[in-house]
């Protein structure tokens, strides 16, 4: 006994989990000051949950280029993990940023919120970070528990209620699909750590035809593509993107997102390099497929949310691409889209935000008759948001695309490259509908003038400066992503 | 201040743009003068370009200007790399001519949001300038794209009863065309990588242009290039976007629409699609010249059939066109320059056609040819303004048509489109029969209609907006030479060029010692 603990505590390494660390703490210490504030005061939860999520940001760019491993390589806080920390983090601040006014909006001004989205957060940086199937595991238990809950925060509304329960059961389905797949890998390779998976079964050629090795590769990929809302494991998305509180909608659709495809694809790279022809072919399919359903099906929605909902679909269906070119720039481009697609696209979750009045019958198409005359600020925003949903230059969509579709092409899968743009082709049309409604139709109804909150104008700002920094300047960032992938 | 002429003429527009969007919403009048001051501003700094006479001596790009733009580890450089020579010489005065006057046009056509208009078009103008002079495919990528959005919001929020179709249609059009140029463009930069252009150079077509790209592969990227193009032009059978497009614009956006976008399809074809891919060019030839010419008479017939004037108009856009893309494949300097003068001739005169329809429905209220008759005699002077563009456009002697479309019938009948030359000769006479008879039915004759007794002849604004393009359609009817003697320098080096190429290819194809192919694969 004492010998384990001799073990487990030479292989402690703080430095490796230092951020995740202390936004952890940041979000206990926030649930301890929650008791002693007054019911429906969530002004300081907003501010210390903000100063978290700096502090950690500051933890992890010093850390950056300066990989550090512990607890036994069961994490490594490499430029890989900093990279996709920095995403979740963004994607956190924003979503942060656009809470506050509306729970207040819609009747529940309850602060236990916001520890839970950093909680989310620190998950997705286990997950990111984690080179252990345990710790990613951990790390997918943490972000999705919590997430459960904030699906379904708004106790009192059943579309709020259905959302969480669906999203539990279905995320608990998935869940035992990939414990399953981590379940035969570790039997076939008698192994949890990525790399030693890889090596064992680079070495051991073998087993890479025998039925349980592909079953659990299998298995695992499920898990992940039920995460990241790939089809034919998308059916869960539009109910729970729908009935979930807007900015936890634009949360879940960038940050938990993008942790499943950086654990996703830290366990393809480490654990299967040497079944990369078999995994980028079945990805090769369902990213087709999950470009296709996402934008087809987007078309006919007239609920924006839900709209919202498809399009997000298919948008993993892009980053998808980046995975099935498995070279440096599909994968830095991957990298990059993930951090463009948190600003797009919790930009214009944003500006739903303010749009919406209590209990948001109105984010329908015809609600938004006449959009960019009545609140012309707004309206330009979500413009700019839409225009880099559809990949048009010089946003951070385009950019994005560009590097996805490079990558694709640069490894000799044309078509694949072909579809992709000509899906973008197919989701202007609904991107540009809600254009059509915004600009081209006379307002219905007046709706009151509703004053607009600093601090969702911040996010939104920060999102409009993020989509322009990412879409016309995107070398340095890009550069980063690419030190940071393998 | 030379050194920047371009970036400056190209971004002033965007300057502009700002300071409108800071005007006071309600300064209507304000708002509209600032646009035009700053568009005759872009028109003033653009002018010394056409005084230069290094255009008549050399071939090569001038006022070039070079500068990272992205660079991103060994993946990929961006260049802001942009520069003139004779080819986009005068597509870039057409366009910092049509600009004022498209402003001007608008005094009292746009009364609703003059303040998103405005900030529109000057956005618009530095998409078209810029993508003129970019030397750089991915800069030219994204000055196509950045000319798509303005457009559709001035269909769309400022167009007639159908907008939102057409402005819907008119961007997914052009969307879908250019995706799919955007994946040829990294295909061929990769290729180049490959081949050994030195990465500092980027996209620069300079060094495209030398590529040895195999005849199969080349093949895949004419046709991509080509589709996005063909659809700018229009070219039949994607030419549905453009009737819709014209017919709904308000008249400033047809203006612009009609006299500088729809250049960009043909200049594609100039400046990308055929010296990128000469040899594919060769192969396909046939086929497009048999588009342009189905294009032509197509175009003619619908034309001579439509009751709504502006219809029309844009009807024989279609079949203009045709006779730009027949002179550009004919290859030759003759059809060469006569396609490229034919783009500023149909810039102009299309460009007054549809200052025209605007002038009489902004009296009116109503575009129908029955709804008119005898107009002559109660409006003298647009008379005669009109009698000298329809002409024009029929290309009559002496006239700025006539020159155009008399060289790119002579380019076309030496090579070996001359069987095509003879079909396209009947558009010739169809557009006369066309546009006479319009004429006649608008302007001759009894007033039948008592609302056409009490009509204003024009202003003394819609006089100023009009003289301008008077004086170029008899300055090109009359003395071309001004505008041949500076871009066919350009010209004949862009045609040798491809000619060797083509010449290469076929005595490649002749000798028959395999071609190295190169797959897909090899690119990994």
């Amino acid at each position: 006994m004492e010998n384990l603990v001799q073990i487990a505590l030479q292989n402690v390494n703080v430095a490796a989990i230092l951020p995740s660390l202390i936004l952890t703490c940041f979000g206990m210490g926030l649930l301890l000051i929650n008791v002693f504030l007054p019911r429906g005061t969530t002004r300081p939860a907003v501010w210390i949950s903000l100063i978290g999520l700096v502090v950690t940001g500051f933890f992890v760019f010093t850390g950056w280029g300066n990989p550090q491993y512990g607890f036994n390589d069961a994490v490594a806080m490499d430029n890989y993990a900093a990279f996709f920390s920095i995403t979740f983090l963004f994607a956190a601040g924003l979503t942060i940023l656009m809470s506050d006014e509306y729970l207040t909006r819609e009747g529940y001004p309850v602060s236990e919120y916001y520890p839970l989205i950093l909680f989310t957060t620190a998950g997705a940086m286990w997950m990111a970070s984690g080179t252990d199937m345990m710790t990613i595991f951990l790390g997918l238990e943490v972000l999705s528990i919590s997430l459960y809950v904030l699906a379904g925060f708004f106790r009192g509304q059943v579309r709020s209620n259905e959302a969480g329960l669906k999203y539990f059961l279905l995320g608990a389905f998935s869940t035992g699909f990939l414990l399953y797949g981590i379940a035969l890998i570790y039997g076939v390779t008698g192994s949890t750590k990525l790399t030693e998976i890889g090596i064992y079964l680079n070495a051991h050629g073998s087993l890479l035809e025998n039925p349980m090795t592909l079953a659990g590769l299998v298995l695992l990929s499920i898990g992940f593509l039920f995460k990241i809302a790939a089809a034919p494991f998308h059916m869960w998305t539009p109910d729970v993107y729908e009935g979930a509180p807007t900015p936890i909608t634009a949360f879940m659709s960038a940050g938990p997102k993008a942790a499943a495809f950086a654990a996703f694809l830290r366990i393809m790279e480490y654990c299967f390099f040497s079944l990369k022809p078999e995994w980028t072919a079945m990805l090769w399919v369902l990213a087709v497929l999950t470009m296709i359903v996402g934008n087809v099906i987007a078309i006919s929605q007239t609920n924006i949310k839900r709209m919202l909902a498809y399009s997000s679909i298919a948008h993993a269906g892009y980053a998808m691409v980046g995975m099935v070119a498995a070279n440096e720039i599909g994968y830095s481009g991957l990298l990059f889209y993930m951090l463009a697609y948190t600003f797009m696209n919790i930009g214009a979750f944003a500006v739903l935000v303010l749009a919406g009045k209590k209990g948001e019958d109105n984010l329908t198409l015809e609600g938004f008759s006449g959009f960019g005359f009545k609140r012309p600020f707004l309206g330009v925003a979500m413009t700019i948001f839409l225009f880099s949903l559809m990949g048009l230059p010089p946003t951070a969509g385009f950019a994005g695309k560009f590097y996805i579709f490079a990558g694709a092409i640069k490894a000799g899968y044309i078509w694949l490259a072909v579809i992709g743009v000509l899906n973008s082709a197919v989701s202007l049309y609904y991107y540009l509908r809600i254009m059509v409604y915004m600009y081209f139709r006379d307002p219905e109804e007046d709706y009151a003038w509703v004053t607009m909150p600093v601090t969702v104008m911040i996010s939104i700002v920060i999102a409009i400066i993020g989509v322009f920094y990412l879409g016309i300047v995107p070398g340095k960032v890009m550069d980063l992503a690419k030190l940071a992938v393998f | 201040m030379t050194d920047h002429l371009l970036s400056l003429m190209t971004f002033f527009p965007l300057v502009g743009m700002l300071i409108v969007l800071f005007l006071p919403r309600e300064a209507d009048r304000l708002i509209k003068t600032v646009t035009l001051i700053v568009t005759i501003i872009v028109f003033l700094i653009s002018l010394p370009l056409a005084f230069d006479d290094v255009f008549i001596n050399s071939s090569a790009m001038q006022y070039t200007e070079f500068a990272n733009w992205i660079s991103i580890g060994q993946y990929f450089q961006m260049n802001y790399y942009v520069g003139i020579d004779g080819i986009s010489l005068w597509l870039v005065l057409l366009t910092t001519f049509i600009m004022p006057i498209a402003i001007l046009s608008t005094w009292h056509a746009v009364d609703k949001n003059t303040k998103g208009f405005m900030a529109l078009a000057l956005l618009l103008e530095t998409g078209m300038l810029g993508a003129f002079i970019s030397l750089d495919l991915f800069l030219f990528y994204v000055f196509w794209e950045l000319m798509l959005v303005p457009m559709y919001f001035m269909i769309g929020i400022w167009g007639g009863k159908n907008r939102i179709y057409a402005a819907v249609k008119f961007f997914i059009f052009t969307a879908v065309g250019s995706l799919l140029m955007l994946v040829a463009i990294i295909y061929v930069y990769y290729y180049a990588l490959q081949a050994g252009v030195p990465f500092e150079n980027g996209f620069s077509i300079a060094h495209f242009y030398q590529l040895d790209i195999p005849a199969h592969l080349q093949t895949w990227l004419f046709v991509a290039f080509a589709f996005s193009f063909a659809i700018k032009v229009p070219m039949f059978p994607v030419h549905t976007w453009l009737p819709d497009a014209h017919t709904e614009a308000p008249t400033a956006g047809s203006v612009i629409l009609a006299a500088i976008l729809l250049k960009m399809g043909t200049y594609g074809y100039v400046r990308f699609a055929i010296p990128l891919f000469p040899v594919a060019t060769m192969k396909f030839t046939p086929f497009l010249a048999l588009l342009a010419v189905i294009g032509i008479i197509y175009g003619a017939l619908v034309a001579m059939m439509q009751d709504d004037v502006k219809k029309l108009v844009a009807y024989s856009s279609v079949s203009h066109l045709g006779f730009v893309m027949l002179g550009i494949f004919a290859m030759n300097l003759q059809g060469l320059s006569g396609g490229m003068l034919q783009m500023i001739n149909h810039g102009i005169s299309t460009g007054a056609l549809f200052l025209i329809v605007g002038f009489i429905y902004e009296r009116r209220h109503t575009r129908l040819i029955v709804d008119f008759g005898g107009l002559s005699k109660v409006m003298p002077v647009f008379a005669t303004i009109f009698m000298i563009v329809t002409f024009s456009s029929v290309g009559l002697p002496g006239t700025n048509g006539f020159v155009g479309e008399f060289l790119i019938l002579v380019g076309a009948f030496e090579s070996d489109l001359r069987i095509f030359t003879v079909f396209a000769t009947i558009g010739v006479i169809l557009a006369a029969v066309y546009m006479l008879w319009m004429f006649q039915r608008v302007m001759m004759g009894k007033v039948t209609n008592p609302k056409n007794a009490e009509l204003k002849d024009l202003s003394a604004r819609e006089v100023v907006i009009m003289l301008p393009l008077v004086l170029f359609i008899f300055w090109i009817g009359f003395y071309p030479n001004v505008f041949f003697e500076k871009m066919n320098p350009s010209l004949e080096n862009l045609i040798n060029q491809v000619k060797d190429k083509q010449h290469i290819a076929m005595m490649a194809e002749e000798m028959k010692p395999t071609v190295t192919q190169i797959s897909v694969n090899d690119l990994r």
